[in-house]
């Protein structure tokens, strides 16, 4: 029973550290048609700048409760910056091509930028842990758990609620649904397409690079976490049905307890759970958990 | 029309590789026999490329040779190249039989991210199997060729080399064959456009899953060839990033022709190991910039500059 709740909790968790870093990457799919690799490099910026910038506060002496804010400021500045350069700067020359160019596209961005945060960091992981156990612990049962967990949780649930609640209730997102459901119709209407896409890449950029802030604390910061984040994020993405905000959602939570089963029950299959619940899914519903069917085009 | 230099080519370059090979320092022997293994591998990424789907794990396939050549010397201590191989096309061949079954299905995106699962699957797998030394890897040792022992002769890295040559030059050979063949040549129709290839009575997912079958093989030789050229094989083989590099160099290579891949790699592989020893830290940045720049100025890939200057002359 004690091992049952601990896979629970443990599968909430990372359920919500998944839904996180996948977030950005669906509604980017589901607005642009890219299938964003470089998604990974802004979840590793984001940690970076936090880890160094959280770990700068913490040094002077300043509160470090204080520390939460800065991390939340160096993945929006993360995603300010990033997300224009790389979308006026070279995205945008590109829509219209192949979904597959597109991925290449931004694998090639993804080199770079690898490339980039070994250079403007180092080679050397850092290490921020400060956040992770300033808020104390809850207990279940004999189990305890940083409060910092909580954090990550109430994250996803807020990210997943407001993006929810802009796509569905508000101006802007229902003119973005319309962009989504038929791009030419929808400038020909009047919407300013350059300017949705311009804008949700920014917001994307800045969840990846928040998700990469909200991790930094609980792992080392080196180089390779942005393409193995990567990966996951894909898995999750594709199971739930590329561009679904609800397959996002169910697709974390299905992987999120798979993975906290395998890690309880058989630690050796750890990773191989995450790939064999992707292929699975994609066997039986090839699309994802929520897609819709497309027409063959002649 | 003019006269298809190809394969004439291909083989006076091998028989130049196969004749200079004593007298090359071991660094350039190492690296013409290591582009040569890419080559091979990337040789099959470009037929997939050709019929229009791109996997992003053929690492799976790369691994998966390289393992099971490396396994029949760790557990069963068989040590034979010949061996080896024979058991990198058998198992890379019936996995991908198998696999081929379900991504036969897919197009664009999901191919890719089906295959991409696969090859994680094994990734995930490996790092765990900790007979086969878990995320290090393990060494492996080929000393002999069909029965003759060639380890710690003066002329062992020769054969290795050789082997690799004469491989390429053979897959060099089948392929453009194959390219020719009805067949070989549905491949570029279905990326044109698969519906009316449909229409015409052909099966569009028979020959994906055909060349599917035949891309995974060659990608098994080339892991098998590697593994017994660099004597050690890991996990990383079968990681998303390794098959990223083969698309890599599919693209960066063209389609154009068979030779490209084997230039592709090769030009790939020395930038590689120079970039290693004076600039590890951007040698990443420098792939994502030409990368870039082939996709927007040269869709053909490097091959099509070559093709490009035939035609104005």
């Amino acid at each position: 029973m004690g091992q049952l709740l601990a896979v629970v909790i443990d599968g909430l968790i990372y359920s919500s550290w998944l839904f996180i870093i996948a977030v950005g990457l669906t509604l980017i799919y589901g607005v642009m048609k890219i299938l964003n690799i470089a998604h990974g490099s802004l979840y590793a910026l984001g940690a970076y700048s936090a880890a160094s910038l959280a770990g700068y506060w913490i040094k002077q002496g300043y509160p470090p409760m204080g520390s939460y804010a800065v991390m939340l400021v160096a993945a929006i500045l993360v995603g300010l910056i990033a997300g224009p350069v790389i979308e006026r700067g070279l995205l945008r020359f590109m829509y219209g091509k192949d979904e597959i160019v597109l991925v290449l596209v931004t694998y090639a961005v993804f080199l770079i930028l690898e490339d980039f945060v070994k250079l403007a960091w180092g080679v050397d992981p850092y290490f921020i842990a400060e956040p992770y156990g300033l808020l104390g612990n809850f207990s279940v049962g004999r189990l305890t758990y940083p409060n910092y967990n909580l954090v990550v949780f109430g994250a996803a649930v807020f990210i997943g609620v407001v993006l929810a609640w802009v796509l569905t209730k508000t101006r802007q997102g229902k003119m973005l649904l319309a962009v989504i459901h038929d791009r030419e119709m929808s400038g020909a209407m009047g919407i300013n397409v350059g300017r949705v896409y311009f804008i949700t890449f920014t917001v994307g950029a800045m969840l990846g690079a928040l998700g990469g802030a909200l991790t930094a604390p609980m792992i080392s910061v080196q180089p390779g976490i942005g393409a193995e984040t990567i990966v996951l994020a894909f898995a999750v993405v594709v199971i739930g049905g590329l561009g679904s905000l609800p397959g996002a959602a169910l697709a974390a939570l299905l992987v999120g307890l798979v993975r906290s089963a395998a890690v309880h029950y058989r630690p050796e299959l750890d990773l191989f759970s995450i790939y064999l619940v992707m292929a699975v899914v994609l066997i039986v519903r090839p699309k994802g958990l929520f897609s819709v069917q497309e027409p063959r085009k002649i | 029309m003019k006269r298809d230099r190809t394969l004439p080519i291909l083989i006076a370059v091998s028989v130049i590789l196969l004749v200079a090979g004593p007298l090359l320092p071991r660094w350039a022997m190492f690296l013409i026999n290591v582009s040569l293994c890419y080559g091979i591998v990337v040789l099959g990424m470009m037929l997939l490329m050709r019929t229009g789907v791109v996997s992003f794990g053929h690492g799976l396939y790369y691994c998966l040779g390289a393992y099971a050549a490396g396994t029949l010397d760790q557990v069963f201590k068989i040590s034979d190249m010949a061996v080896m191989l024979i058991a990198a096309v058998i198992v890379t061949a019936l996995a991908s039989a198998a696999i081929g079954l379900l991504l036969r299905k897919y197009r664009d995106i999901f191919f890719a991210m089906l295959s991409l699962a696969f090859s994680m699957i094994l990734y995930g797998l490996l790092v765990k199997t900790s007979s086969l030394g878990s995320s290090d890897g393990f060494n492996i040792a080929a000393s002999k060729i069909a029965g003759i022992t060639v380890a710690g002769t003066s002329f062992e890295r020769y054969v290795r080399y050789a082997l690799t040559v004469v491989f390429a030059c053979a897959a060099g050979i089948f392929m453009h064959r194959y390219l020719n063949s009805h067949m070989g040549r549905l491949a570029e129709a279905i990326r044109d456009n698969e519906l009316r290839v449909e229409y015409m009575g052909a099966s569009v997912r028979n020959v994906i899953h055909v060349n599917y079958v035949i891309s995974a093989v060659l990608a098994g030789i080339g892991g098998a060839l590697a593994a017994i050229a660099v004597g050690h094989i890991d996990p990383e083989m079968a990681y998303w990033t390794t098959s990223g590099e083969f698309v890599f160099v599919g693209i960066l290579s063209g389609t154009g022709s068979i030779l490209a891949p084997f230039l592709g790699a090769f030009i790939f592989e020395t930038i590689r190991s120079f970039a290693y020893e004076y600039s590890p830290n951007t040698w990443q940045m420098a792939l994502g910039i030409t990368m870039l720049v082939v996709i927007m100025f040269l869709p053909g890939g490097l091959w099509s500059l070559f093709t490009r200057r035939r035609k104005a002359a």
